[in-house]
């Protein structure tokens, strides 16, 4: 060990008890899925973790019933304030179980303990604060005075922050008085479960939250399922079209959060310290498996020697391991199946002319695991400058004027995020008002609230999900 | 009326034409011949009647394609020839409304707003002119007609007025938890076809372009069979109203030749089936929209009433929210 290397300092895995199988959570009890069951895998380690029930087509028809009979039964005849009060349990219960979740969450998804418990989890906590405020006040929020919810909202979400998803839908989808049959990832099922558990404490009325694990045919059929009005999806843009074809000619109302391919744009008078700490958090923050990452630095041609030096030195610090390390910067790949799909296009990237570099970097023997890495001279036809690689893989392209960046940057079919950094003020306004992107980070990367609307422009999806413009997802108007 | 009725009554129109009262002559009653006799035709003054065709990038070609239909009264008389758009003109649309989204969504919204009221002096200095087409097209009593165009136009003041305060109204500042300026402002979607309705047919094309275009919106609107008459007359209309080519294209003809074509292209962003009446077909358009996730206004499960207060559903069917982060610090 060398005088600044660090001792390991992992975080303690005895806070979660981990079962050997799990069931569907359904009208408040847990039920045994009668689909036949499918392995959870600790991607840094590839250990089995536990059994989980693949939900059915019978299963999920039971799940919607049960969302159908609370919603019409008990949550939307319930006062705002009542339901309300159900959601600040929730958010309380999430605090004091924090590092629970926080453990559970880095193993079953592979992400580093720094990120889940300072992150991923504090955060959830935070979005189900921020509803419960909203149950009652919802007539306050500009959608007419008497705002109804649609029903019975059909929600499936990804495996990159699995329970942050969890909260960005439930939250608001039960604030607007609606009741959930949520589809967790085929990878990430456990934390969904974990917080299954945490609504029996709330003693959240039983249906009003149904949780049903399986792979892409179950939320397949959640989501065309006759009995559901809502339909809410986080992941690919592939899947997203699906599901908007799924849904046409029905009355259900959709909402979509899909992918993206941001440009994260240097110019020459950004302090250079700061932008490399940024392009670090836009590209490596859950090893760049982040719908929002800046995938693709447009750096402004004069500083570019500069900031790519000062960039590598820097990733040269970063830290992959074991994800319980207090220590981690960077966590495993979630599964091999990404693993593959990151290989495959950073291969395609060199066999089409880009220059590969990664720092010197020791990948574990077990586990997925793919060093962080970036691509120079890289043109805009290239697969890697056009397509989401999901993984901590940086694509650097160079612009010469404000103009030529704004064409480089909306010159995608994507549109959910966009950095800019400068010294600037008025450039930063002209940028951000230019650039076709939903969220638009200035001097900052990759930051979330719940009261800051997210979601995309173009095919990133429609609809918002966070803060006030969230609560239209979910209401009738 | 199906495709077959419609060549029917093409073979017949010639014969009947010259006893009917075309659009332009229903439009100026007052100089219209009876007619009845020989020396009265010989002396009596011809309606000089006016060519309908489309509206693209501020200019008025025919159909790239030659075509035209025949648009008839509500009694069967021939009213028009107007042109039949096909998908090359849809493209062509699509590429002038692309174009002029930069300026138009860029402009300012006092600017837009200021265009759009023009638009209402225009109309409601045409107004006779408007009444008399809604009431040949339409078959409806003079005060009916009148009742419909009034509601256009103060529809479309309605919208004018909205351009500047859309944007307030759907903004906020956020109280993130962090020293961070946040905001969230609504932006346009982009380029955007609209379906009208054929009836009413002023008022259906108004309600559904005024907001789409009030909000930075540049658009592609197919108005149907017989609405093409007062919807190419409102194109005149907006071709003198300080409104910058292409922010508004119009094509008349018939939707179920010119919807797959635009519910396909890769470069709509938004799509109003509010005129697509069979329920299939608007199931295959919004379908076919899924390619690239355009936002999709589905047509209404029931009739829709186009004379009730609009609310602002189309003004914020196709407007994007973009939320901005700045750190704070000295």
């Amino acid at each position: 060990m060398g005088i600044f290397e660090y001792a390991p300092a992992p975080e303690s895995r005895a806070v979660v008890d981990i079962k050997p199988s799990y069931d569907l959570f359904i009208g408040g009890e847990f039920v045994p899925a009668t689909g036949g069951v499918f392995k959870s895998v600790n991607p840094a380690t590839e250990e089995v973790l536990a059994e989980i029930g693949l939900a059915s087509d019978a299963d999920v028809d039971r799940a919607v019933a049960a969302a159908r009979t609370a919603y019409e039964r008990v949550w939307s005849r319930m006062p705002g304030a009542e339901r309300g009060k159900y959601l600040f349990r929730i958010a309380r219960i999430i605090q004091e179980r924090a590092r629970e979740l926080a453990v559970l969450e880095s193993i079953d998804n592979g992400k580093p303990i720094r990120e889940t418990r300072d992150v991923d989890v504090p955060l959830v906590a935070a979005h189900f604060f921020h509803y419960a405020g909203w149950a009652d006040k919802l007539e306050y929020a500009g959608y007419g005075p008497n705002p109804r919810p649609l029903g019975v909202a059909a929600q499936v979400i990804p495996w990159n922050f699995p329970l942050l998803m969890l909260a960005w839908k439930i939250a608001p989808a039960l604030a607007c008085g609606n009741t959930v049959v949520l589809k967790p990832a085929e990878t990430t099922p456990l934390t969904a479960l974990l917080f299954a558990e945490i609504c029996r404490q709330a003693e959240l009325p039983a249906g009003v939250v149904n949780i049903v694990t399986g792979a892409g045919e179950t939320g397949a059929r959640l989501v065309a399922h006759p009995g559901v009005d809502k339909v809410a999806f986080t992941g690919s843009t592939a899947v997203g079209r699906s599901i908007a074809r799924a849904v046409a000619g029905t009355d259900k109302k959709l909402t979509l959060e899909l992918g993206g391919k941001a440009a994260n744009i240097v110019f020459d008078d950004a302090p250079i310290d700061q932008a490399v700490e940024g392009i670090v958090d836009s590209i490596f923050f859950n090893q760049g498996q982040v719908c929002c990452a800046g995938s693709r630095l447009l750096v402004q041609e004069s500083i570019q020697d500069e900031l790519l030096d000062a960039l590598r030195r820097r990733m040269g610090t970063l830290r992959l391991g074991d994800p319980l390390d207090k220590n981690t910067d960077v966590g495993a790949i979630n599964s091999a199946e990404q693993l593959a799909r990151i290989t495959e296009l950073t291969a395609a990237g060199e066999a089409e002319g880009a220059e590969r570099w990664s720092p010197a970097c020791e990948l574990p023997a077990q586990g997925f695991w793919f060093a962080p890495t970036i691509f120079t001279n890289v043109s805009a036809t290239h697969r890697i400058a056009r397509e989401e690689i999901f993984g901590p893989v940086l694509s650097v392209l160079t612009f010469r004027t404000p103009d030529e960046a704004i064409a480089k940057a909306n010159n995608t079919p994507y549109g959910l995020s966009a950095g800019v950094w400068t010294e600037k003020g008025s450039r930063i306004l002209s940028m951000a008002k230019r650039l076709r992107a939903g969220v638009v980070w200035a001097n900052t990367f990759n930051k979330f609230d719940p009261a800051s609307p997210f979601g995309g422009y173009k095919e990133s999806g429609y609809g918002r999900e966070g803060g006030l413009q969230g609560l239209e997802a979910y209401l009738d108007v | 009326m199906s495709d077959k009725d419609k060549s029917a009554k093409k073979t017949a129109a010639p014969a009947k034409a010259a006893a009917k009262r075309t659009a332009a002559e229903v439009a100026a009653p007052e100089v219209t011949a009876p007619a009845e006799t020989a020396t009265a035709q010989a002396t009596a003054r011809l309606t000089v009647r006016k060519t309908y065709k489309l509206y693209i990038g501020g200019a008025f070609p025919r159909s790239e394609s030659g075509r035209s239909y025949e648009v008839a009264s509500a009694d069967g008389a021939f009213l028009a020839n107007a042109a039949l758009a096909s998908r090359k003109d849809a493209r062509d649309a699509v590429v002038k409304a692309r174009s002029a989204f930069s300026g138009w969504s860029g402009a300012t919204a006092y600017l837009r707003g200021q265009i759009l009221y023009r638009v209402a002096e225009m109309l409601e200095g045409r107004r006779e002119q408007f009444v008399a087409e809604v009431r040949s097209v339409e078959g409806v009593t003079e005060a009916a007609a009148a009742a419909q165009v009034d509601a256009a136009i103060d529809r479309w003041v309605w919208y004018a007025g909205w351009t500047d305060k859309i944007g307030q109204i759907r903004s906020a500042a956020n109280p993130v938890s962090g020293p961070f300026w946040n905001v969230s402002s609504p932006e346009p979607s982009g380029v955007v076809a609209l379906f009208a309705p054929e009836r009413p047919s002023l008022l259906g094309v108004v309600s559904v372009l005024a907001p789409a275009i009030a909000v930075g919106n540049t658009a592609v609107l197919v108005a149907p069979d017989s609405a093409a008459l007062p919807a190419i007359s409102l194109a005149e209309v907006l071709a003198t109203s300080d409104l910058p080519g292409g922010v508004v294209n119009i094509l008349t003809g018939r939707a179920a030749e010119l919807g797959k074509p635009l519910a396909d292209h890769l470069d709509v962003d938004g799509l109003d089936l509010a005129g697509i009446a069979d329920a299939d077909f608007a199931v295959e358009l919004e379908r076919a929209a899924a390619e690239n996730l355009k936002r999709v206004l589905r047509p209404a499960a029931a009739p829709a009433d186009w004379t009730g207060h609009p609310g602002t559903t189309r003004l914020t069917a196709f407007l994007e929210t973009k939320t901005v982060w700045h750190p704070i610090g000295a």
